[in-house]
């Protein structure tokens, strides 16, 4: 039973991986480049739901709402601002301005919250499901958490798939030159697929504090990174792969956390890594790719 | 930045199909040009297609052909002259308004949206006309499945005119060769153009699938009453199918006319028809 406990706490760890890799993994998919400030999105998402829930008496689900309007705009401008200019730059120049962004986020944070930890409610109290006679104790929070990113998975295969914008970004990601010529709006659509990132980051930020309740500046910081390697896990670009990639991720710290150590399981999770980028350098779900001539 | 030039019609510098001649062209190119590294890579490039016309472009490898498709469609932006698209100055468009503006071109190698299906490669060159818009997307709503269903259509009806309809589900990059360029026709086809570019439709074509390809050229001319500009190495093709043919040789036009007009000419043969043919 105790596995079991471990397992879905995993899940429940991972779901939120997951939520955050998809930001990832959609904006390298389309944009072909690694938005290192999507860590610090989740962050000031979490920041924006803890103002409204706290300050403003707000209730939680309004609270996430409002934090995902705001990290949607914030996806869009940091995009139109500090990453459209670049379009046509080497990926090396893109790269550390998404560093310089993340760093930016922080640092505003911190001078406009402090660095003083807060507390973060739980969005959803802090109860429990009991089963098997209460040996097996499932929180709301993980509950909902497994639930949220179901449902995000579920809608975002559909919208990709099934509609033109989701055509139009499976388009680009493929050729944007091409989608030009047929027509596409290549920049509407890499705004797009930053409002959807972040608008989701700002979930994840939400659940992340809910599970641990500790908000500071960097919080964003570490599971941002994970997500990353989530999403590289499964394959980057792939959205089922950062699904997967998640979730796998998030169940190896906690058995790592759990059965081995845990000061080690940081360093059990990117060994896994390591190990899989070596047998599959494509990630689990990835295409190998080859580079046009 | 520079001027927006003022329309002055020039002299109809390709033989208009007699159908055409009392109709607007279709295409205005009025000295063209465009230097690139340094090198001028097209100039005084003037060409004027009729409504329905279909035009040959040739020349040596080199010659510029493919850079005035890139010009046409703005993936260059000429640094001369100026393009008249149903009469409207394309000066300052870039590639996706002259896609709406009615350009559609295909690759002379191929350019399909490989990992999507078949149908979802011709739909993507439809979201121009599809109007919904998110909230209708994400809620479903009455007007997001009237126009998916009927792009559905449309696009399917798009894949009959070259029997491809039972492939429809299949990822565009597993088609054979042959397929994968009639798919790039039909994609083309569905952003609604008024010019046709096709460049190296019969690359790497054997002889009867050449002919096979010809025949859809003129299917696809006859159903949709447009005008075609292709770009061709294969002679016969372009021989058989063209009504005016504007030879490039280094980025300049030696050579404008009919069929016989371009066989019997001296610049041409020169250059051009005189050389061992490439392989």
């Amino acid at each position: 039973m105790t596995f079991l406990n471990f397992f879905i706490s995993g899940i429940s760890l991972g779901s939120i991986y997951a939520i955050i890799a998809l930001g990832y993994t959609m904006v390298y998919g389309i944009a072909k480049m690694l938005n290192f400030a999507h860590g610090d999105v989740i962050m000031v998402g979490a920041y924006v739901c803890f103002y409204m829930v706290v300050r403003y008496e707000l209730p939680p689900f309004l609270g996430v709402i409002i934090a995902m309007a705001v990290c949607t705009m914030l996806g869009i401008i940091v995009e139109r601002l500090a990453y459209k200019p670049l379009r046509q730059a080497p990926s090396l120049a893109v790269l550390i301005t998404a560093i310089g962004m993340s760093y930016f986020l922080q640092n505003t944070a911190l001078l406009l919250w402090s660095s003083n930890p807060k507390v973060f409610p739980s969005i959803i109290g802090r109860g429990s499901f009991k089963l098997f006679d209460g040996e097996l104790s499932v929180s709301h929070i993980t509950a909902l958490t497994i639930g949220v990113c179901l449902v995000i998975m579920a809608a975002l295969t559909l919208f990709v798939g099934k509609t033109k914008m989701g055509k139009a970004m499976r388009a680009c990601s493929e050729d944007k030159g091409a989608a030009q010529l047929m027509g596409i709006n290549v920049n509407a659509t890499i705004s797009l697929t930053f409002a959807i990132g972040s608008g989701l980051a700002a979930v994840a930020g939400a659940l992340l504090c809910s599970a641990y309740p500790t908000l500071m500046p960097t919080t964003g910081a570490l599971p941002g990174i994970k997500a990353f390697t989530a999403a590289v896990f499964g394959g980057i670009g792939s959205i089922p792969g950062a699904f997967l990639g998640g979730l796998m991720l998030g169940v190896i710290e906690i058995f790592a956390k759990a059965y081995i150590s845990s000061q080690l399981s940081d360093a059990v999770v990117f060994g896994v890594l390591i190990v899989v980028l070596l047998v599959k350098p494509a990630g689990l779900l990835g295409k190998m790719t080859q580079e046009k001539v | 930045m520079r001027e927006k030039t003022k329309y002055v019609p020039v002299p109809s510098t390709t033989i208009l199909p007699e159908r055409d001649a009392e109709r607007a062209p279709v295409l205005e190119c009025v000295k063209l040009g465009i230097t690139l590294g340094g090198i001028k890579a097209v100039e005084d490039f003037n060409l004027t297609v009729g409504r329905t016309e279909i035009v040959g472009l040739i020349g040596p490898n080199g010659a510029g052909k493919t850079t005035v498709f890139n010009l046409l469609t703005k993936v260059y932006q000429p640094t001369t002259g100026t393009i008249l698209l149903n009469g409207q100055d394309t000066h300052g468009m870039n590639t996706m308004q002259v896609n709406k503006a009615g350009i559609a071109r295909t690759f002379q190698n191929i350019r399909l949206f490989r990992n999507m299906s078949v149908i979802d490669n011709v739909k993507t060159a439809m979201n121009n006309e599809m109007r919904y818009n998110m909230a209708s997307a994400i809620l479903r709503l009455p007007n997001y499945r009237r126009e998916e269903v009927a792009a559905h259509r449309r696009a399917l009806k798009l894949l009959s005119i070259f029997d491809m309809q039972g492939v429809a589900d299949v990822p565009a990059g597993s088609l054979p060769y042959g397929a994968q360029r009639r798919l790039e026709i039909v994609r083309a086809l569905a952003t609604n153009p008024s010019l046709l570019l096709l460049d190296e439709p019969a690359a790497g074509m054997n002889p009867s699938e050449t002919a096979d390809l010809m025949d859809n050229i003129r299917k696809v001319h006859e159903m949709f009453q447009i005008a075609i500009i292709l770009i061709e190495h294969d002679m016969s093709l372009v021989m058989n199918i063209c009504e005016g043919i504007c030879v490039l040789n280094f980025g300049h036009i030696i050579a404008k006319g009919t069929p016989d007009e371009i066989q019997s000419n001296p610049a041409v043969i020169e250059a051009y028809l005189g050389r061992k043919k490439e392989a």
